[in-house]
């Protein structure tokens, strides 16, 4: 038995970051927040770089715990539709050529969110991995972890249930 | 006395770099009572298709709001912060229209503040969102 050629590496990470970009820029507060994506895999980390606008107590100086949960529940978000998109992806059902957001399922609606506050955010860049606990055809529940400058030191926490998109047939 | 204390409040939110970025307007607060509102805005839209204002958008003003709400207690706060804050999104805020959220500090121990809050948009009788929070307490001593 003969098989098949794998893709060429390039080919594969098109189709990946140009998915996840999608999906990225489709969402104007990540903008305004400048969060951005890296991809591993199909793993994500979400960075948000550090800008005086992220600021909530100017004496300390410590990022906005709304910064915070902000940065928290979009990395949720993201990570949800992402990980609903790959398996599509990866199958070759999604036409990469025409990709755009009309294209891919509609996002993850929050019906409630959490934050636990470890310690205050400083100003510098701040990363979060968010981990899909249980998703099923309506809902979805989704863990969070926030860090700076060490991961097994979380500055922050969150879980969060979220209402999947009705998808078509 | 009521006074200087509403100004400081007014200021304390004045110098608050990300609810000036959000466009936050404090419209209301005093004995533990905190309004706040945030005018609609499309760089805070979390899905462009429908026009909603991100949920984080909505996180952040219920945060500024009970914080707020923690500094204008009687109990003298010199500062505070979030320890938690939990959200419960109840119907997407329309698009187009400003977001008032006001929160209540209903307990007070010597180091926390127990918070709940409520966010409505033009139809305020049907919240938008609700959250309860504890946050810690600083006190002058």
């Amino acid at each position: 038995m003969k098989r098949a050629r794998p893709e060429p590496v390039q080919v594969v990470k098109q189709r990946r970051d140009r998915a996840l970009k999608t999906i990225v820029d489709g969402v104007p507060y990540a903008q305004f927040l400048g969060i951005e994506f890296e991809r591993h895999g199909d793993e994500l980390t979400a960075v948000l770089p550090f800008d005086e606008k992220l600021i909530g107590n100017p004496i300390l100086p410590a990022l906005h715990g709304g910064a915070t949960a902000a940065f928290l529940e979009m990395t949720a978000i993201i990570e949800l539709s992402w990980s609903t998109v790959w398996e599509d992806l990866e199958a070759g059902r999604i036409d990469i050529a025409k990709l755009d957001r009309s294209h891919l399922p509609r996002l993850p609606k929050t019906i409630d969110f959490t934050v636990d506050y470890l310690r205050s955010g400083l100003p510098r860049d701040a990363y979060a991995r968010a981990r899909v606990n249980r998703s099923g055809r309506r809902y979805a529940s989704v863990h969070v972890e926030g860090w700076q400058d060490n991961r097994s030191r979380l500055f922050a926490q969150a879980t969060g249930h979220f209402l999947m998109p009705q998808r078509d047939g | 006395m009521t006074d200087r204390k509403t100004l400081i409040a007014k200021q304390f939110i004045q110098t608050l770099p990300h609810s000036v970025a959000l466009g936050m307007e404090l419209v209301e607060i005093g004995d533990g009572v905190a309004v706040i509102r945030m005018p609609y805005d499309k760089r805070l839209v979390g899905d462009p298709e429908t026009g909603v204002i991100h949920g984080g958008a909505v996180s952040a003003l219920m945060d500024t709001c009970g914080g707020a709400a923690v500094m204008s207690h009687p109990t003298k706060a010199s500062g505070t912060a979030t320890l938690d804050l939990r959200i419960d999104y109840m119907r997407p805020a329309t698009p187009g229209q400003t977001i008032t959220a006001r929160a209540e500090c209903y307990n007070m121990t010597r180091s926390i503040a127990f918070v709940r809050a409520t966010a409505t948009d033009e139809d305020t009788e049907r919240p938008v969102a609700a959250a309860t929070g504890a946050f810690t307490l600083e006190r002058q001593s």
